[in-house]
């Protein structure tokens, strides 16, 4: 048997010693974004197990998804679900070999950020 | 002890011990996902703004209910697993395993209730 010996391993690098460029902000938002939609989904399902409560707890969830605060709220998600939604895409695209030159990959990270707001608003229209 | 070398216990299954297993899993869940995604949004979408009535009306649909489940049990195993690749970029020892247990329960929690309202709602 070999000896599990405990070797220090590198973190992740700290990003403040890095100047942004964009394939990096596209990678980080990819992790934020998928992480934040925890809240969003949690919201949704709070709001559905109001639904199937009673009256006045329905009104009073309904109520703070549909208050200024809630519009924020839900308009950050759906900006959220649609970088990752981009994002993940890439992401196929990536580890199917493509798209990994630098030209390629800025362009990919412009798309996403540029992409992401277009179906934002486009959701926002038809909804 | 087991009779393998140690050539034999690793090969295949790299840093994680797991081998690719995991990240096959966040390409499966991320193709369903695209596919369900859409719809889900859209149909929230709508139902956001009607009485109670009338999002108990749309989400008692099968298809929208069978939808729903399936966005909810997908996307929060996916969660699950992207959150914890993301602990243990940042975290170590202790604080990651405790990190890692709080993101799986709070996943199925939110599965478990979520498919509770469904089933109330739709049933």
């Amino acid at each position: 048997m070999s000896e599990t010996t405990k070797v220090e391993r590198p973190l992740s690098p700290h990003l403040q010693i890095y100047r942004w460029h964009i394939p990096m902000l596209t990678s980080i938002l990819t992790r934020v974004t998928g992480n934040a939609l925890i809240v969003s989904t949690m919201l949704i399902v709070w709001w559905l197990a109001a639904a199937a409560t009673s009256d006045s707890y329905f009104a009073f969830v309904d109520g703070l998804l549909r208050s200024w605060v809630g519009d924020i709220v839900l308009t950050l998600s759906v900006l959220g679900v649609w970088y990752h939604y981009l994002a993940g895409l890439r992401h196929l695209y990536y580890d199917a070999g493509h798209g990994m030159d630098i030209p390629t990959a800025e362009k990919l990270g412009w798309g996403l950020l540029i992409g992401s707001v277009v179906l934002t608003v486009l959701t926002i229209i038809i909804i | 002890m087991r009779y393998l070398t140690d050539r034999k216990r690793a090969e295949g299954k790299g840093a994680s011990g797991t081998g690719t297993e995991h990240h096959w899993y966040m390409q499966t869940s991320a193709v369903g996902l695209a596919f369900m995604v859409p719809a889900f949004v859209f149909i929230v979408g709508h139902a956001l703004g009607k009485d109670r009535a009338g999002v108990i009306e749309t989400f008692a649909n099968p298809f929208v209910a069978i939808l729903t489940g399936l966005v909810l049990l997908v996307g929060m195993r996916h969660f699950a697993k992207g959150a914890q690749i993301m602990i243990e970029d940042y975290l170590r020892g202790t604080a990651k395993k405790m990190a890692v247990i709080f993101v799986i329960s709070l996943s199925y929690t939110v599965t478990a209730a979520g498919l509770f309202a469904l089933a109330k709602i739709a049933l």
